[in-house]
């Protein structure tokens, strides 16, 4: 039996450790194949995530945002249901916040507060739209909530071009014309310095939310319901999990992780994410890559942290792989290549097993 | 009030807005035609945007090397099959979640091609702009649907293509079985997967050449935010359309004309807030899913997975 196990998990890292390197492999011959060189483009990828000075605290700066949004998506995909547009319930979380924070003011620490709880509230009321949608319309919320992602960005345009909401007032803009007013000093996320990097407070807050979603998904009666959802809906109804209340809840929890991560962005951002104000394009395309790390994740919480840091690293290295003569978007194939990369162990060791056990059952007979 | 009934008649009336509408229109059927036999066979296929702009963007490539436009369809269908297997095989072979497969690869083909365009940066240019005499002379609906560039008239062989190999052939009837009820039809020798993998590799051939489409009948040009979402509002029509073809034709114009009034608002000069109608197609989208999702009936089997001896 102990045999058995050893051998299996054998199997599963070579499966996985086979699967990105073809990943990485056909990456690199794609640098190649169009005139550049493999070498060149790797070092400079960890140079701008890890080893030049103060990168890696940037790099952690974005994972936290990414793991934020993909622990909301975590959640919500454990009962089964597809949202797919945390790009926008990120934006309108972060206007939320943005609004409120600036609108209420009040004593530092308590408004930064405030600006997360908005976050999330702003987010969660994008994604109740889908939500709504979803349970009383019968709309599947793959598609709402996709589509409301242009409406987003086009409300918070909207939004930022008008004073008596978001536009900061013509002296404080400059030459600017679709930018909010900046978090004053005090109603910002703190910073914490480790030897010459540093990052928001963000990361911790994210990491303990990690522990959060694994416990409550892992440990609670809630946790358990949402995975009877997501895997065998029927049984779930037959046991009495209100599948209205249960799905337009997670559908809110994972806009409002969404948003929260927006908020999060805002109040801790530095120069990446718009420099504590909100400007057009704000997103950053954070909710689209936190989905990601959420799929990669497998609907495990603490699985997403180191995802969310080897894309944050894509992330954060891309910016350095321009000055060896290669395209910068060329992390944006390395990172789809990886995700189909690691879709691809689970689902054959799947079909294995399935194998084996039938087998297993025809050898009986 | 009054002022917006009178732009609203300005647009009706303005033989620009069914031109458009009509591209437009064309562009989301070639996707959607392929989408709806997809979703009959029982796959939700999300990757349609991917296809789209994966064809479109090797049919400009086909183009830059052959400059002949009928060789590019070719590519431009290639291209779409390409993203095709990739989402064929691995959600109906290795069974991994096909939306989670259709997702990465919108983003790998978008990353892809925006790499690769910036390295190759392929010249293209229209095809020819064919007149059909007489009737391209019918006031308002003439010149949209009989005088447009030659891709156009493609579709009027695909659509009964699409319906006649639904309904009136063998593979159609076993591809419909796989889309209603998967164990059945696997009791009586249907290979329910393979069926659903032809018709992903099925929606990816009409996705490339709606992105060669779109290349040649529409814009001439190709940069890598040519799609623009708009795989994503085809899905839509089929949903819309209540997983019907007439239903799914009908989304494809009622989208379409959104997306036209949007031009000819700014066009006829009327000030309109640009935000509103930047989303306004979306926001139609949704509604018409809200109005029509609950009154129709899915394929009984759509989005399930299928492996044989499970539920």
């Amino acid at each position: 039996m102990r045999d058995g196990r050893s051998q299996r998990i054998a199997e599963w890292l070579l499966l996985y450790g086979v699967s990105v390197l073809g990943a990485l492999v056909l990456s690199a011959m794609l640098v190649q194949a169009t005139g550049g060189e493999w070498r060149p483009v790797l070092s400079a990828l960890l140079d701008g995530s890890l080893r030049n000075p103060g990168r890696w605290g940037e790099t952690l700066g974005h994972a936290a945002p990414l793991l934020l949004v993909a622990l909301g998506t975590i959640v919500s995909s454990q009962a089964g249901l597809i949202n797919i547009g945390q790009e926008g319930q990120l934006l309108v979380g972060a206007a939320t916040a943005t609004y409120f924070g600036l609108l209420i003011g009040g004593p530092g620490p308590l408004n930064v507060a405030i600006i997360l709880l908005f976050g999330f509230v702003g987010g969660a009321f994008w994604a109740s739209l889908a939500a709504g949608l979803r349970f009383s319309r019968g709309v599947p919320e793959v598609l709402s909530t996709l589509l409301l992602v242009t409406v987003a960005s086009q409300a918070v345009a909207y939004a930022l071009g008008r004073q008596w909401l978001l536009l900061a007032p013509e002296a404080d803009r400059g030459n600017r014309n679709q930018v909010s007013q900046q978090l004053t000093e005090g109603n910002r996320l703190a910073r914490i310095e480790l030897f010459g990097n540093e990052f928001p407070l963000t990361v911790l807050f994210a990491v303990a939310l990690a522990a959060l979603v694994a416990f409550a998904m892992g440990r609670t009666i809630w946790g358990f319901r949402l995975s009877m959802m997501g895997k065998n809906p029927r049984a779930a109804k037959r046991f009495g999990v209100a599948e209205r209340t249960y799905g337009t809840g997670v559908l809110l929890v994972g806009g409002g992780f969404a948003g929260l991560a927006g908020a999060a962005m805002l109040a801790g951002g530095g120069f990446a994410f718009g420099n504590y104000q909100l400007v057009p394009g704000f997103s950053a395309n954070i909710g689209w890559t936190g989905l990601l790390v959420a799929l990669v994740s497998r609907e495990k919480a603490v699985a997403a942290i180191p995802v969310a840091f080897v894309f944050a690293s894509l992330r954060t290295g891309s910016s350095f792989v321009g000055s060896t003569g290669v395209e910068g978007r060329i992390t944006d194939v390395i990172q789809g290549l990886l995700v189909l990369a690691l879709l691809l162990p689970p689902a054959v060791m799947f079909l294995r097993d399935r194998r084996r056990a039938r087998a297993a059952a025809t050898a009986r007979v | 009030m009054a002022g917006f009934l009178e732009a609203l008649w300005d647009i009706a009336g303005s033989e620009s807005t069914y031109i458009n509408a009509a591209l437009f229109a064309a562009f989301l059927a070639f996707a959607a035609s392929g989408e709806w036999v997809a979703e009959r066979s029982g796959t939700l296929n999300i990757s349609v945007e991917g296809m789209l702009l994966g064809g479109a963007f090797t049919s400009a490539v086909g183009y830059d090397i052959t400059n002949s436009s009928s060789l590019a369809l070719l590519a431009g269908a290639l291209g779409g099959m390409v993203v095709a297997a990739i989402q064929a095989e691995m959600s109906h072979r290795l069974a991994a979640d096909q939306f989670v497969v259709g997702l990465t690869l919108n983003i790998l083909v978008f990353g892809l091609v925006g790499f690769l365009d910036n390295e190759i940066n392929p010249e293209t240019s229209f095809a020819d702009r064919w007149e059909i005499p007489v009737l391209s002379d019918i006031p308002l609906l003439g010149s949209a649907l009989f005088g447009q560039r030659w891709p156009f008239y493609v579709l009027y062989a695909l659509i009964p293509f699409c319906w006649w190999l639904v309904f009136r052939t063998k593979w159609g009837l076993e591809l419909r079985a796989s889309g209603e009820n998967p164990q059945s039809a696997d009791v009586s020798g249907i290979d329910v997967n393979k069926r659903r993998r032809q018709s992903v590799y099925f929606a990816g051939f009409t996705s490339g050449l709606g992105g060669w489409f779109l290349i040649f009948g529409q814009i001439g040009l190709f940069e890598d935010s040519v799609v623009g979402g708009r795989g994503f509002i085809a899905i839509a029509a089929v949903i819309f359309g209540g997983w019907t073809l007439r239903g799914t034709i009908a989304g494809c114009a009622v989208f379409a004309a959104t997306l036209s009034a949007r031009l000819s608002v700014q066009g006829l000069g009327y000030d309109v807030n640009s935000e509103l109608l930047q989303s306004l197609p979306f926001v139609v989208t949704i509604l018409g899913m809200a109005v029509f999702a609950h009154r129709v009936r899915p394929p009984a089997a759509l989005a399930q997975p299928f492996v044989r001896g499970l539920r």
